[in-house]
């Protein structure tokens, strides 16, 4: 950790030699659901660059490998629309089923899994080809989506059957289902796939779940001072590459939760904007960002500090958000 | 590990499907409601509070699929009130031990005292307090809301928007008497103020007509002249006789509430937030309407049941029973916030939605309203004050 600490001051250390060129520089894609458009946002200078119009009820959105790509779930289009990252402009969409929400790309990038609600199916989309290529019944209201890092295990989450399904990705059949508390609503696994997280929104707590088990190894609960324990909704989940850190976004408590991701205490809760829905890191951890539905904005955590630093205003009720080399 | 696991208190589950799923029966026992209804809107259809049921059993045996468990509906619909009795043994007789209840107090009372021991009912209509108070009883789960939680809720909302003094206009019959009780203690609770009652006497006039608004634009106005002054028109009418008159035709431009206009409710076929809209959607592509109140606590009553029935692997009324009690019991049910039981009353707690019959216009609790363990038990009669002694 030290050692790559050091790593990391050294590379800033020739960086800063380097002048204003952003080498660093990093762009962030936020969906505005109720805005109907993407932000995108300079991470090195921290303000919006553009504003782009899309489909109609934006909400999960992923990057290809490269970053040259940006898919999004138009909901009420039922439509997935591609956005070129260069150009920013619509390209086209992909044929998912009706109102999609969540979805998750492969590691290889061919494939992306997406969860449509009103079916209780997760579709599978052949990227290339842009065809859909299959289907796999899920529980009541498929949402969560997340993908093992060696790309073997998709996992689901079902909002009304309350349930994480583990899915083999090469026989595309459910090998085990996991009881988390009500209305789960994100997966979110470890980078060496030890572990994976999944966030009960109604429930208020994270379930730990060990993947090569099979099975349910802990819950985390929060607490916060003078706050009913209704208010505590736990959506969105990122986890620290090394493993060691992660930070919950709790929704209506508008707050953010540091957690220990090794002894799973909780550490620290930082106050962001209202209705804290999804996080991303910047590439080098150095930021997170986290979008405030109610608030309009997206709050900017410095990761090393613990502390938001800053607000950057976006459209209307940001929903999800990512980050792409620029 | 296996040691800090069994420490936390932790338990471990893996799932499969089983071969044989296990059978778990749901009567759905429901009255005949009033057809006589002010908008030909609210006439009920034939599968009124059954359609929910359904659709809650659709729902719990997708999840059935995973953890081998089956639901089934029993349907049974009554004439009256006297009906009960019978339908209550075809039910006991098939092996039903938990029903769905869409019954009057009364007859809510008396299907409770004619239950074996060990069933269980769900009372998704009857919204009387004395249920959850001096005549509460153990094996009755009160899914929809009372009067005071429906009352509290819609006077949070009037007094967070400065709107304090109501002029009430208020029904003959019994059960207005009891909402009108409910309003009035909720404007002591929140600092509201009736500034007069009148009584709207319900003379047995028949609602459609083919020219009715003529009569009824000329006699709403005149029914509510010379009132001290007023912010809102409260409507007291849980038997739709007047409640929907008043809108647009009161001497002073003054905006209804209560049973008409802005209303208090568990459910409305325009809610669509917190994911509603997936709910909504299930129903109307299933029983091509729009989902009622009762519907809904129908669907809820029978996920709650699925929700217990999925953690404790059980489908017996007092192992759900006491899960539904304790503190792990929380169910989802598209109002923003997690459900659970009032242990003192089995009364769920829940937010009210206000409606105006298009959309939600607001949902109590309101901001700033305060409670030491649950906003949600700003609504209704709370613990310290309860006369239930479960039994």
């Amino acid at each position: 950790m030290q050692v790559e600490m050091k790593k990391i001051a050294l590379a800033l250390a020739l960086l800063s030699l380097d002048g204003a060129s952003p080498v660093f520089a990093y762009r962030a894609y936020v969906s505005n659901e109720k805005g109907n458009s993407i932000t995108v946002i300079d991470t090195d200078r921290l303000e919006v660059i553009e504003t782009v119009k899309v489909g109609r009820r934006p909400r999960g959105i992923a990057l290809t490998k490269d970053g040259s790509e940006l898919f999004i779930c138009a909901g009420d289009d039922d439509a997935i629309q591609t956005l070129d990252a260069k150009t920013l402009t619509v390209t086209g969409k992909l044929p998912s089923g009706p109102d999609p929400e969540l979805l998750t790309l492969s590691p290889d990038g061919g494939t992306i899994y997406v969860s449509n609600e009103n079916d209780n199916l997760v579709t599978l989309i052949d990227v290339k080809r842009r065809e859909q290529i299959g289907d796999i019944p899920v529980g009541v209201e498929p949402e969560g989506m997340a993908i093992s890092p060696d790309g073997g295990m998709l996992v689901n989450t079902s909002e009304t059957t309350n349930m994480a399904h583990l899915i083999d990705t090469k026989t595309k059949e459910i090998v085990a289902n996991i009881l988390v508390d009500s209305r789960p609503r994100f997966a979110e696994f470890k980078k060496d796939g030890s572990e994976l997280w999944v966030s009960s929104e109604v429930g208020g707590t994270i379930s730990v779940i060990d993947p090569k088990k099979r099975e349910l190894k802990q819950k985390i609960t929060f607490e916060i001072p003078g706050m009913s324990r209704e208010a505590i909704q736990p959506i969105g989940v990122s986890i620290t590459k090394d493993g060691k850190r992660a930070f919950v976004a709790l929704g209506p408590a508008n707050r953010v939760a540091v957690i220990d991701a090794e002894t799973k205490k909780v550490e620290k809760y930082l106050l962001v904007g209202q209705r804290v829905w999804h996080l991303a890191f910047t590439p080098d951890e150095k930021y997170l960002l986290t979008a405030n539905g109610v608030s309009n904005d997206v709050s900017v955590i410095d990761v090393a500090a613990l502390k938001a630093i800053k607000s950057i205003p976006v459209g209307a009720f940001p929903w999800g958000v990512v980050v792409a080399p620029q | 590990m296996k040691r800090l696991a069994i420490a936390l208190g932790l338990f471990f589950f893996a799932l499969s499907a089983r071969a044989e799923p296990v059978a778990i029966k749901v009567g759905v026992l429901r009255q005949e409601h009033s057809r006589e209804t002010l908008s030909i809107l609210d006439i009920p259809a034939a599968d009124d509070a059954l359609a929910g049921a359904l659709l809650g059993a659709i729902d719990n045996n997708t999840t059935g699929k995973f953890t081998g468990q089956a639901f089934d509906v029993v349907d049974e619909k009554i004439a009256g009130a006297n009906d009960a009795r019978a339908a209550l043994d075809r039910l006991t007789a098939a092996g039903v031990a938990l029903i769905i209840a869409d019954l009057s107090a009364d007859a809510l009372l008396a299907a409770s005292d004619n239950l074996k021991e060990t069933a269980l009912l769900f009372n998704i209509s009857a919204p009387d307090e004395a249920l959850r108070e001096e005549d509460c009883r153990a094996n009755i789960i009160h899914v929809a809301p009372s009067r005071a939680m429906l009352a509290d809720g819609l006077a949070q909302y009037l007094v967070w928007k400065k709107w304090p003094r109501w002029l009430m206009i208020k029904g003959s019959h019994p059960e207005d008497d009891l909402l009108a009780q409910a309003y009035r203690r909720a404007a002591r609770k929140f600092g509201a103020r009736i500034v007069e009652e009148r009584i709207y006497e319900d003379l047995g006039a028949g609602r459609r007509s083919d020219s009715g608004h003529m009569q009824t634009q000329r006699q709403m106005p005149a029914f509510t002249q010379n009132a001290p002054a007023h912010d809102v028109l409260l409507a007291v009418d849980e038997n739709d006789v007047f409640g929907g008159y008043l809108p647009y035709r009161t001497w002073e431009p003054r905006p209804v509430a209560g049973s008409a206009g802005l209303f208090p409710t568990n459910w409305d076929p325009g809610h669509e937030q917190w994911g509603a809209q997936q709910l909504q959607n299930r129903f109307r592509q299933n029983y091509r309407r729009g989902m009622n109140a009762r519907d809904n606590a129908a669907w809820l009553a029978m996920r709650m049941i699925g929700e217990a029935a999925t953690r404790t692997r059980s489908g017996a009324p007092d192992k759900l029973r006491d899960f539904m009690r304790s503190a792990e019991f929380s169910i989802a049910a598209f109002k923003g916030v997690r459900l659970s039981l009032r242990g003192w009353s089995q009364q769920l707690r829940q937010p009210i939605l206000l409606s105006d019959g298009r959309m939600t216009v607001s949902v109590s609790p309101q901001e700033g309203f305060l409670h030491q363990v649950t906003e949600l038990d700003t609504l209704g009669l709370d613990q310290p004050e309860t006369k239930c002694r479960l039994k």
